[in-house]
């Protein structure tokens, strides 16, 4: 079974066109990947069907815009992958 | 249709958010300036109307799910194809369905059909962001009355003003 990681890699590479080889743990979405919020809700669609989720993005953009917590929270692809694996165990508990 | 004012939709003929469903009435107007430029001497509508006709189907079912709580803008369309030519006169049945409600977000799958044959489909989707001034508001909740939108999605508490 592929890793959380693997699995957002992949989404990430095909819907926005970018060699996965690029993308890492550290990178970060935007400022690394050059990832824009059209294609960004593209991914996040794309995440939310393949784990049965929901990502509270609005929650997520509101907390980064209001100064509440660095965009590398959300965006660095480890920390995305940490609150995915957050989001799962919480649907399954 | 009101081609010039960009209202699309006639008439709601079925909403149901439980189902994710929504079905519409559009007919194409007989006359309108857009078919003095499209073409000369062969009018027909806009391709890009009948994906706005399909974003505006799949955006009063979206409304309706959020019982007008935030206002669906159209950001994509995917997939988009126009099977065939639609003239002034003809009727366009209107039909989107639900597939996904992100936080901020949404996906509809749409389709057009005259005749029961299908003329256009694509994969719409909207940012989902609070009203962005009352105006807006109360006027997508008048012209929600006017096509037959259901008391039973509007909002609990009437909008001020609205």
């Amino acid at each position: 079974m592929a890793s959380t990681f693997d699995t957002v890699a992949g989404i990430i590479a095909e819907t926005c066109d970018i060699e996965r080889d690029t993308i890492t743990p550290d990178s970060h979405a935007i400022n690394d990947l050059g990832i824009d919020s059209l294609d960004f809700l593209d991914v996040a669609f794309a995440i939310d069907k393949a784990f049965g989720i929901k990502m509270p993005l609005e929650q997520w953009t509101q907390e980064v815009n209001e100064g509440k917590v660095s965009s590398d929270e959300y965006f660095v692809i480890k920390n995305l992958c940490s609150n995915i694996d957050k989001l799962v165990a919480a649907k399954s508990a | 249709m009101r081609l010039e004012y960009f209202q699309m939709v006639d008439r709601i003929v079925e909403l149901d958010p439980e189902a994710r469903l929504v079905r519409t009435e559009c007919r194409v107007p007989d006359e309108s300036p857009v078919f003095e430029g499209h073409f000369p001497g062969y009018p027909i509508l806009p391709g890009v109307l009948m994906i706005e006709t399909m974003a505006q189907t799949g955006g009063w079912l979206v409304l309706a799910t959020l019982r007008f709580a935030a206002m669906p803008f159209l950001i994509q369309a995917r997939e988009a194809k126009m099977r065939s030519f639609v003239s002034p006169g003809q009727v366009l049945a209107g039909e989107a369905s639900l597939v996904h409600d992100g936080s901020g977000f949404a996906v509809v799958e749409a389709k057009l059909t005259s005749d029961g044959r299908k003329v256009a489909e694509a994969e719409i989707r909207y940012r989902v962001t609070p009203f962005p001034n009352e105006t807006l508001r109360a006027q997508m909740l008048e012209t929600a009355r006017r096509i037959g939108v259901a008391e039973t999605h509007f909002p609990e508490t009437p909008a001020h003003g609205a």
